[in-house]
Formats: structure tokens, sequence, C-alpha cells
């Protein structure tokens, strides 16, 4: 509770439910990503009691890589950590995801893989991860984030912060319909953030 | 030079005291309209914005009879929060990321170490000479020429407008009017009251029998019944308090006449930015009102304007 009201404070955030309200469903929320910040800022603009059940999912190699980025990951936001090279049978990212769903929680993902750092890029093309979690676990609803400003509060490749206020824009659930194309699934993902940055 | 201490509580405490009155008024009608269902919408509103005025007039006392480093530190704060809102508005690039680091934690806190430390002629000169120039040049060492002029003019315009008009305000504990020394912290009073005080009444007499609207396309809820009713009973208010200031009654009036037309230029200036980037509002720290930003715009404008007018010909 202290760590969100912190991060609340430095970067400003201010959560916009435009599409959804904060219901205790299970809900996989899938946004942009430019900064570190990305993943406690939309943990940290959900109300006290969906965020204790909602778990970033984020990469194992930065995460572990020093003492202080273990303790945020693994102690504050009880991060879901995924491997990202040297995938095998047994490290498969999908398989630690779907085991934090099953026991109930919901998740933050960031389909792109890696945080876009060309502010003038538009999002990257997403990763397939979120075509197969929808394929298997249907009853989860797949909420569009949209966030603001934080390349210009913490960006990519820079350790300098800037205290501007960032916003969360949070969209109309998606689901998988019937035999969709992956392709065109990740297509219509994509498309739900960027509609949500052009109405704002 | 140290900063002279304000020695003003007797009647810092009489204005807190009429503040207060005021704003249980103000409270009290806010509610007793929400039980008229037809005043319920306007009485929700009374009721926030009052809410909002006991937060900031509870700072604002306490800071100014805590004395001048108080009064400095706490319009820092305001400074740094209101930069916050412009820059977040602003459309700065990536290669303009350390110049608002410098902005935001070198240039504007050092505005106010300069005041609280008394260098009138460097706090004077910091933002428009100092930091202008050097932000300039700062934005350039990106190699980003990507709307350059546009990106580093408004660099300089937030802190032109939230960190150095703004600092005017504690600036006056700077200045020694002839019989008037040690009571800085009055003037100081008379000014916010007066300037704030006229946004309020524009907006209640805007709300009463508000009807042609000066700048349609700027500022919507702005009329000249408003402007008019309102500033000429602020700028009334300024002249019966002329005892909290150096002047005459009658200059009281006049120099509230003053504030009150720059705090109206303050606001359509603010508003003109605010439609160009499309909101309503500055920000939400402040319910009812916005943004700290749309609570201080009249203010930006009003207190260098009173600061020099004062120094030309009372000091």
């Amino acid at each position: 509770m202290i760590a969100a009201a912190l991060v609340r404070l430095i970067t400003g955030v201010q959560a916009r439910w435009v599409g959804c309200l904060p219901e205790a469903k299970q809900r996989i929320y899938f946004g942009n990503h430019v900064s570190n910040l990305d993943g406690p800022v939309i943990w940290a603009s959900l109300p006290d009691q969906l965020r204790s059940a909602t778990r970033p999912v984020a990469a194992r190699d930065y995460w572990l890589a020093s003492r202080l980025r273990r303790y945020v990951a693994c102690t504050v936001l009880n991060a879901v950590l995924i491997e990202r090279k040297h995938i095998t049978a047994e490290n498969n990212p999908l398989r630690d995801m779907e085991a934090a769903i099953d026991v109930g929680n919901s998740l933050i993902i960031f389909p792109e893989g890696r945080r876009q750092d060309d502010e003038d890029g538009g999002l990257l093309p997403f990763k397939p991860g979120i075509w197969h979690l929808a394929k298997r676990r249907p009853d989860v609803e797949l909420v569009p984030v949209h966030l603001e400003n934080l390349n210009r509060i913490f960006p990519r490749g820079d350790f300098i912060y800037v205290p501007l206020i960032a916003s969360a824009t949070f969209g109309t659930p998606l689901h998988l319909e019937e035999g969709e194309d992956k392709l065109v699934f990740l297509e219509r993902c994509r498309a739900a953030i960027t509609a949500l940055a052009e109405e704002a | 030079m140290d900063l002279p201490c304000g020695a003003a509580a007797p009647h810092l405490l009489l204005g807190a005291a009429g503040i207060g009155g005021l704003l249980v008024v103000a409270t009290l009608a806010g509610l007793a309209m929400r039980l008229n269902p037809r005043l319920k919408k306007l009485g929700d509103d009374v009721v926030m914005r009052t809410v909002a005025w006991w937060f900031m007039s509870v700072m604002f006392f306490a800071a100014l009879l805590g004395g001048a480093t108080a009064t400095v530190v706490l319009f820092g704060l305001i400074s740094f929060l209101a930069l916050r809102e412009f820059v977040t508005l602003a459309r700065t690039r990536r290669a303009d990321h350390h110049t608002l680091f410098w902005a935001f934690f070198v240039i504007s806190p050092l505005q106010y170490v300069l005041i609280g430390c008394g260098w009138y002629g460097m706090a004077t000169v910091f933002v428009p000479v100092w930091a202008f120039l050097f932000i300039a040049m700062r934005s350039t060492l990106t190699g980003d020429s990507k709307n350059y002029l546009q990106r580093a003019a408004t660099i300089q315009w937030g802190l032109m407008l939230c960190v150095y008009c703004i600092s005017h305000v504690p600036l006056l504990f700077l200045l020694q009017p002839i019989g008037f020394t040690d009571r800085q912290a009055e003037l100081i009073l008379w000014l916010v009251l007066v300037v704030e005080l006229s946004d309020v009444l524009q907006y209640v007499w805007g709300k009463s029998i508000g009807r042609h609207r000066i700048a349609p396309n700027l500022s919507p809820n702005k009329t000249w019944e408003g402007f008019l009713g309102g500033g000429a009973s602020a700028a009334g208010i300024g002249c019966a308090l002329w005892w909290l200031t150096p002047y005459t009654p009658l200059m009281a009036l006049a120099m509230a006449a003053g504030a009150v037309c720059l705090g109206f230029a303050g606001g359509v200036v603010m508003s003109a930015i605010k439609r160009d980037a499309g909101v309503k509002d500055f920000g939400h720290l402040l319910p009812g009102h916005g943004g700290i930003l749309d609570r201080i715009d009249s203010l930006c404008f009003a207190a260098p304007v009173v600061f020099h007018l004062t120094r030309f010909y009372w000091c």
C-alpha cells in the first residue's frame, strides 16, 4: 500500500476507467510499454482490494539482476517473472502465467515484449503470448490499458526522472472470438490501445 | 542579508479570522443549497470548492504566520506543482528530458533559495536571463531540432509563469516600503486576498447575472457582468483593507483595480493555453477548482506588477 502510494506520488498517475469499472473480476490488463515504471503504474492505479490479487508479468533477466530490483519485483510487486531467452518446455513463460491465473490472480502484461523507445514510433508488433492466454483461459477478461507520459517521466535508457503527471486509461474488455485468427486477434488488441490513445 | 521576519501577527490573525468567517458562511450556504433539489448541483460545486478553499487558506495562513522562510517554502512547493501541470500539457520531446530535469530540480528551487537568502538582484534576473539562455542551450545538446523553438519557448514560458511570476509573492518580503518595514506579510495577505477574492466574486457575479461573454472561444464562463461586478467588489475590498498595505485608501483602490485587471488577463492567457492543449483544467489536485495552476493563474500576472509598482512608488 505504501509502495503504491509512492508510485502514485512520483508519477501523479490518474486512472481513467472509460471502458470498464474497477471490479473484482479476473482480468489480464495489457498495456503499451515505454518505461520500467509501466508495470508499477498500472498496479498502483488499481484500487487496494484488486491490487493485492493482481501480478505484473516481468522479465526475469532484468528484475533479478540486482538486489534492489529483486526486492521490488519479488517482495513489493509480487511479479510473475518470465524467461525471455532460451525458452524450453520447463521455463515456458505461459506456464507460470497460467499457474497464476489458475489460483485466481489477475495479470499485467506488455505484449510488445520490450519497451518502445522511439517516441514517434507507435506500438511495436504484439508477441503471440496474449493470444495463447486468451485461447487457453477464455473466461478471463482482456483489458486494454493506455499509459501516457511515462516515456517523458522515466524513459528507456535514461536514469533521470522528470516529475510529470501520468495517466492510465482502461478500455473495454476483449475476448478471443470463435475461430479468430492469431494475427487478426493480435492486431485487434493493438488497435484497442491505439484507439484509447487517440481518445485521450 | 537576512529576511525580515513578519512582525505582523495581529493583522494576520485578524485576516485569518475574517477568511475563516467567510468560509463558514460559504460552507453553510453550499450545504443549504444542497437541500433544494433545484440547486443541488450548484450546491455540490460550492461545497467542493469551499472544502478546497479551507485547505488552501489553512496552508497560506500557517505559512504567513510561520514567517518569511515558511512562505518561501510554500510558494516553492506551489511553483513545483504548477510547473508539473504546465509541462505535462506541453509538447516537449525526448530531447528535452534533461532540460526538464534542470527546470524542476535546479532552476525552480534555486529561484526560491535566492529569495530565501535575500539576494534581490539575482532573484529578479535569474529566470529571465540565466535560466532562459541555459534552457535554449541545453535543449540543443541532443541535436534534435524538430519543433525546437516551440519546445524551448514552452519550457521558458512554463518557468516564467509557474516559477518566476509566482515567486514575486514571497519576493515582497525583500521590499522595504517606507514606514512599512517588517510588515511585508500583511502586504502579501492583501495581494493574495484581493486577487483570489476577485476570482471568487467574478464567479459569483457571473453565475448570478452574467449574460455577455467576453471571450467565448477562450473562456466561456467569463462575462462582462462577472468581470465588472466581481472586479469592482474586489477593488472595493482592497480599498477597505488599505490598512494592510503601505498605500493610502485611494491608492489601495487603484492598486487593487490594477491587480484585478491583471488577474483577469492571467486567467484568459491560461485559458488560451488550456484550449490549445485541448483540456478544461490543468489538473485534478484541487477538487472543484481543477489543478493548482487553475487557482493561481490570476496571481501569476498580478504579483509581479503589484511588486514593481510598490517598489517604484513606496520604496
